[in-house]
């Protein structure tokens, strides 16, 4: 009997199967993974208060307060600015620093004002615009070429909100020393994850 | 130079080392033990163990200055910001790879037993066999049951929980209560069961994890941070086990930042006269004697010792004569298997952070199976539902998205297969010819990868695994081979094989260098053949039968 074609697991998803057999390491987002080859253009500069404050909007539409705090209330402006500049390679650094002018620019093309200057709902409609124009560009973009802009921003927005304090108490669950395992227990929809 | 006199030196803290310490120590021996790197005390060493997720500064991402000093490590991404600084650097610590191999050392007190995947199992009669029965490299000069009493002395020390099987290619043992499989993997077990009529079995994995106080020691918390370092002593280290052991005799000292540069040689006796050392701080040579030597400095550091150890004698090094030293160099070959989604059960949790998944024991050339290649392998997985890092195309951005990460997801299932690697001469190490470290010191050089034998099998490792979670009714099920090099299992195994001829072997069944019988290579290096289990358990085994030899060599003066 002939075996029949299977589907195969993208890069990502067999990297973080490894992982959480080799002892359930946390495997970094895509972008990190990818952050091995280490070559290209250097970032033009460093990153200013005014990058933090828009990051932290940036990062608040991503994960904006709900009947919980957003990303702004964890900084996550100056985690993302700090997670760039310790872990990305040059060339990513200087894509994400590249974003924060080209996500003004595409706010000014929409509504016709700067990032800092748009209402929530711009915000908003701006970041799911990008968001499908990050997937797709991701899917055709060669293996060494680094990620959109966009992908580093949602990937840094959702790592520094969940792994934050905020994000550990309240938007999951997080108890330092379980003390036992139960393999079956109730769940309810709308009851919160374990971190 | 100065020296001081032991009855024993043991080489290298490790799972090994500990264990020579722990038995030589109890049997009334002093003895040195050296570490080549700094001392890590259990429990107030572990700086990262009790911290929450956020007091991590970069969340357990690798950073670019951890990438620099560890770049090999970074490529296989499981080494993590909390626990990177237990990993060697090995940009003081260079190798040369000839061809492509990962070498995670631990270079400090406990090395890798205090990041080890503390998976534990018996080898099975047949893998001691498979060897002879296929004439494949050379046959093991011992059987499963010259082991069994001694796997039978290290588990009941040093606490491996897991269910009795009953099985006959995994060998039940002295355990404690097992783990448990959450609800979706107790319904794929069941599956699996029903539909290969129990020829296939998925169990929880047996590991060195308390499921209840043991000698002294907590059971495990379910805090899934074993790779930090365990501050209630749960799992099996040196630092939890084997090292308060050997201190409570009195009769060990430990001798941190310690590198063994030589194995001294005595042409006149044929012995070793004790070890060299260079002092990694200050650089000093220091020379200690003993009675005997027992090489625990993990696989491939040994096999440098060895061959650092050259005199006019032996100038391929001690245990050189059978021109098999640095040879037969294997691994777990692994990173293939499948996963899928499960439907259901959507009304199911867990609670607590099992530090464990599930075990399918091999099932291929076993009880009338044929294959086109030789040996087998073994699956370790998980099931569990997705968390706040899965991806959620579809929410997009903002409210939609966050409100659904802040559920779990639906619960998938995922194995990876760990495959047998057959010895082969022409894989081996050597020692560099230009290359040095950052102390001075010749590096070894990598030239080995998997044959033809894995490759065929790698086939049925993502395909058998595709084959049984469709059987048990996952869906999109899809298979991964994300390509495998040495050393990246962490399994390294070989360098001074143990055979029953000196013309082909570089130990003798007692784990004594043929060349130099009072030196004893009990660690993976002198595995003859790897199994598809993981080997520690058995190198702790090893450790102690060789130990218990050596003492009654010793009473009666034959070494």
């Amino acid at each position: 009997m002939n075996t029949p074609p299977r589907q195969v697991m993208n890069r990502r998803e067999a990297v973080w199967r490894i992982a959480v057999l080799m002892g359930g390491a946390m495997v970094g987002s895509e972008v990190l993974l990818s952050g091995q080859a280490i070559a290209g253009k250097a970032p033009t500069r460093g990153f200013t208060d005014d990058d933090r404050a828009l990051l932290d909007e940036i990062g608040e539409t991503i994960v904006p307060a709900t009947d919980i705090p957003g990303a702004k209330a964890v900084g996550i402006g100056a985690f993302m600015t700090m997670m760039v500049t310790d872990c990305y390679n040059d060339r990513q650094h200087a894509v994400f620093l590249e974003g924060l002018g080209k996500i003004n620019d595409a706010c000014r093309a929409k509504f016709g004002t700067a990032f800092m200057d748009s209402t929530p709902a711009q915000r908003t409609e701006l970041a799911n615009a990008l968001d499908p124009e990050q997937m797709a560009y991701n899917k055709t973009k060669s293996k060494d070429e680094p990620a959109h802009y966009f992908r580093m921003m949602k990937e840094l927005a959702i790592l520094g909100y969940f792994t934050s304090e905020i994000g550990c108490t309240q938007a999951v669950k997080y108890i330092e020393v379980p003390g036992a395992f139960h393999g079956d227990v109730p769940y309810k929809k709308g009851d919160r994850a374990w971190f | 130079m100065t020296e001081q006199t032991y009855d024993a030196i043991v080489v290298g803290s490790g799972i090994s080392g500990g264990w020579a310490a722990k038995e030589l120590t109890e049997n009334g021996l002093k003895v040195l033990l050296l570490e080549r790197g700094e001392n890590i005390e259990h429990i107030t060493g572990y700086v990262n163990a009790l911290k929450a997720p956020w007091e991590i500064p970069h969340r357990d991402r690798i950073t670019t200055q951890i990438r620099e000093e560890r770049k090999v490590l970074t490529r296989d991404g499981f080494m993590h910001e909390a626990n990177a600084s237990y990993w060697c650097k090995d940009a003081e610590s260079p190798y040369v790879e000839k061809r492509p191999f990962s070498w995670f050392r631990g270079y400090h007190v406990g090395g890798r037993s205090l990041m080890w995947g503390r998976q534990s199992y018996r080898w099975n009669p047949f893998d001691y066999e498979a060897n002879a029965v296929e004439g494949v490299g050379v046959d093991w000069p011992i059987r499963y049951e010259d082991m069994a009493p001694w796997y039978d002395h290290a588990e009941s020390w040093a606490g491996i929980s897991g269910s009795m099987e009953g099985l006959a290619q995994l060998p039940d043992g002295k355990f404690l209560p097992p783990m448990e499989l959450n609800v979706v993997e107790k319904d794929v077990a069941a599956r699996i069961k029903a539909h290969y009529a129990d020829s296939r079995r998925m169990i929880i994995g047996r590991v060195a994890n308390l499921t209840e106080a043991h000698n002294g020691r907590n059971n495990c918390q379910y805090r899934n941070k074993c790779d930090l370092g365990c501050p209630f002593g749960a799992y099996f280290s040196t630092q939890s086990s084997t090292l308060p052991a050997a201190v409570a005799t009195g009769n060990l000292t430990i001798r941190p930042f310690s590198i063994v540069t030589r194995v001294v040689y005595d042409k006149d006796s044929k012995k070793a006269t004790g070890v060299e050392i260079m002092d990694a701080q200050t650089l000093q040579t220091v020379e200690y004697k003993s009675k005997i030597v027992f090489l625990c400095a993990s696989t491939l550091n040994t096999a440098w010792v060895l061959m650092n150890s050259a005199t006019d004698v032996w100038p391929d090094g001690l245990g050189s004569s059978s021109g098999e030293l640095g040879h037969n160099i294997m691994d777990h070959h692994f990173r293939v298997g499948a996963s899928g989604d499960i439907e259901g059960f959507a009304d199911r949790y867990i609670f607590g952070r099992r530090a464990n998944g599930f075990y399918i024991p091999r099932f291929r050339n076993l009880f009338g199976d044929k294959r086109d290649y030789t040996r087998g392998f073994g699956y370790q997985g998980s099931a569990d539902r997705r968390g706040w890092q899965r991806d959620v195309a579809e929410l997009g951005i903002g409210a939609p998205m966050k409100d659904a990460l802040c559920e779990p997801g639906h619960w998938t299932i995922g194995m990876t297969a760990f495959g047998e690697v057959l010895p082969n001469h022409d894989n081996k190490v050597s020692l560099s010819r230009d290359k040095k470290d950052k102390w001075g010191m010749s590096v070894l050089e990598m030239d080995a990868d998997i044959g033809p034998n894995e490759k065929r099998m790698r086939k049925d490792m993502a395909n058998d695994a595709a084959e049984m979670l469709e059987a048990a009714g996952v869906k999109n099920v899809k298979t991964h081979d994300e390509e495998y090099f040495l050393g990246q299992g962490i399994h390294e195994m070989g360098s001074a094989r143990m055979g029953s001829d000196p013309k082909t072997s570089v130990v003798n069944k007692h784990n004594q260098v043929w060349d130099a019988p009072n030196v004893f290579v009990t660690d993976g290096a002198c595995m003859a053949s790897t199994s598809c289990v993981n080997p520690s358990l058995t190198y702790m085994a090893m450790t102690a039968r060789a130990a218990h030899f050596a003492v009654e060599a010793l009473k009666r003066g034959d070494v």
